[in-house]
C-alpha cells in the first residue's frame, strides 16, 4: 500500500498536471471566499491562493522550481491577457480619449512618487544597496520590472517578490483608501490602481468597476513603459 | 474561441518580436495590446477581410473570460516568495514598510493628479 502510493507521488510530482490542478483549486477557493465575503480588500484571492500553495509545497517538501513546471502554463496567460486590455480600451475609448490630460500627469508623478518613496524609505531603513536595485521597479508588472532590474544589477527573482507583494498590497489598501479620500471618480480610482500596483491592482479594479478596470489596465500599461526609462535616471540620484 | 485566442497570441508575438528587434524599454504584451486596439479600431473598415469573431462578439467574450480571472495569473509568480523566505526574515519588516507606505504614496499622488487636472481641463 505504502509503496503504491509513492509510486503515485512519484508519477504525479513529475507531470505538470499535479500543481497546475492545486494552483487552480487554491485559486477557485480563495475566489469563492473572496466572492461570499463581497469582495473584501482583505480576501484578495492571490494572497490567499498564494499561502495555501505555500503550505502545500512545505508540506510536500516540493521545490518552486518543480511548482513552477505545472504553474507556469497558468503564468504564460500573463501575456495574452496583458493584450486583451486592448478590448476595454477599445470599449471605452471615448471616455479614455478625453481623459489623455489626467492621464498624462498623473503617469508622470505617479510613477516617480512610487519610484522613489519606496527606494529612499527602504535605503533610510537600512536595506541593502543591491535590493534597493530590485525594489526601484517594483509598480511595474513582474515581466517588465525582473528585465529592468536585471539590466541595473538587482535580482529579478526578488524583483518578483517584491512586485507581487506591492500589487497585494495595492489592491488590498486601494479601496479603502479611495473611500476616506471621497473620490468617486472610477476613472483617477482604476487609473491609480493600476499604475501603482499594476496588474494585481487592475484585477482588483476589474472586480469593483468596469470602468475602473479599464483606466487601470491602461495605468499598467503606460507605467510599464515609463518605468524603465525612469530607473536609470532617479536611481543613481537617491542611492547614497 | 480558438480564433481569438489565437488572435491575442499573434498580437503578443508581433509585439514581442517588434520590442526585441528594435530594443525598446517597452515590454513585448504591451505593444501587443497597442496592435490589438488598431485592429479592433480598423475592423469596421477591414469587415471583409477579418475573421468573423472580430465582428460577432466572440473576441469580446473570450477577452472578458480572460481578464475576469486575471488575479489568477498572478498566483504561480506569486508563490514564488517561497524562495526568498530568507530575506524576508532579514528585511521582511523594511521592505513591507517601505513597499506598504510607497504603495500608499503612489495611488494618493495619482489619483490626486489625475484629478487635479481633469478639474482644471474642465472635465468633472
Amino acid at each position: 500500500m505504502m509503496t503504491e502510493n509513492f509510486a503515485l507521488w512519484v508519477y504525479l510530482s513529475r507531470t505538470p498536471l499535479l500543481w497546475l490542478t492545486v494552483t487552480i483549486c487554491a485559486y477557485v477557493l480563495a475566489d469563492r471566499v473572496s466572492i461570499r465575503l463581497g469582495r473584501h480588500p482583505f480576501a484578495n484571492p492571490v494572497l490567499h491562493a498564494v499561502w495555501m500553495i505555500g503550505l502545500v509545497l512545505a508540506a510536500t517538501g516540493t521545490p518552486y522550481r518543480v511548482y513552477f513546471e505545472g504553474a507556469q502554463f497558468v503564468h504564460f496567460m500573463l501575456g495574452p491577457a496583458t493584450v486583451a486590455l486592448a478590448i476595454p480600451l477599445y470599449a471605452h475609448r471615448k471616455t479614455v480619449a478625453r481623459a489623455i490630460l489626467p492621464m498624462a500627469g498623473a503617469l508622470l508623478v505617479g510613477a516617480v512618487v512610487a519610484l522613489v518613496s519606496a527606494v529612499a524609505i527602504a535605503q533610510a531603513l537600512g536595506v541593502p544597496h543591491d535590493v534597493l536595485v530590485s525594489l526601484a521597479p517594483k509598480s511595474v508588472t513582474a515581466g517588465v520590472a525582473m528585465g529592468v532590474s536585471e539590466r541595473f544589477g538587482g535580482d529579478p527573482t526578488l524583483t518578483a517578490v517584491l512586485v507581487m507583494t506591492t500589487g497585494v498590497i495595492g489592491a488590498i489598501v486601494v479601496t479603502p483608501l479611495m473611500r476616506l479620500t471621497g473620490i468617486t471618480d472610477m476613472r483617477a480610482r482604476g487609473y491609480a490602481a493600476g499604475l501603482s500596483a499594476h496588474g494585481i491592482g487592475t484585477a482588483r479594479a476589474f472586480q469593483v468597476d468596469l470602468l475602473a478596470g479599464t483606466f487601470a489596465g491602461i495605468g499598467m500599461g503606460l507605467n510599464a513603459m515609463l518605468t524603465p526609462i525612469l530607473v536609470p535616471v532617479l536611481l543613481p540620484m537617491i542611492l547614497r | 474561441m480558438i480564433v481569438s485566442l489565437g488572435l491575442l497570441l499573434l498580437c503578443q508575438l508581433v509585439g514581442e518580436a517588434v520590442a526585441r528587434a528594435t530594443d525598446l524599454p517597452v515590454p513585448g504584451p504591451v505593444l501587443g495590446m497597442a496592435l490589438m486596439l488598431s485592429l479592433l479600431l480598423a475592423r469596421d473598415r477591414l469587415e471583409r477581410v477579418t475573421p468573423v469573431e472580430l465582428h460577432d462578439g466572440t473576441l469580446e467574450r473570450t477577452s472578458n473570460a480572460l481578464l475576469a480571472n486575471l488575479s489568477l495569473l498572478f498566483v504561480p509568480a506569486g508563490v514564488g516568495v517561497v524562495q526568498r523566505l530568507d530575506l524576508m526574515a532579514t528585511h521582511g519588516v523594511a521592505l513591507l514598510v517601505a513597499l506598504g507606505v510607497s504603495t500608499v504614496l503612489a495611488l494618493l499622488a495619482t489619483v490626486a493628479t489625475f484629478r487635479l487636472i481633469a478639474r482644471w481641463s474642465g472635465d468633472a
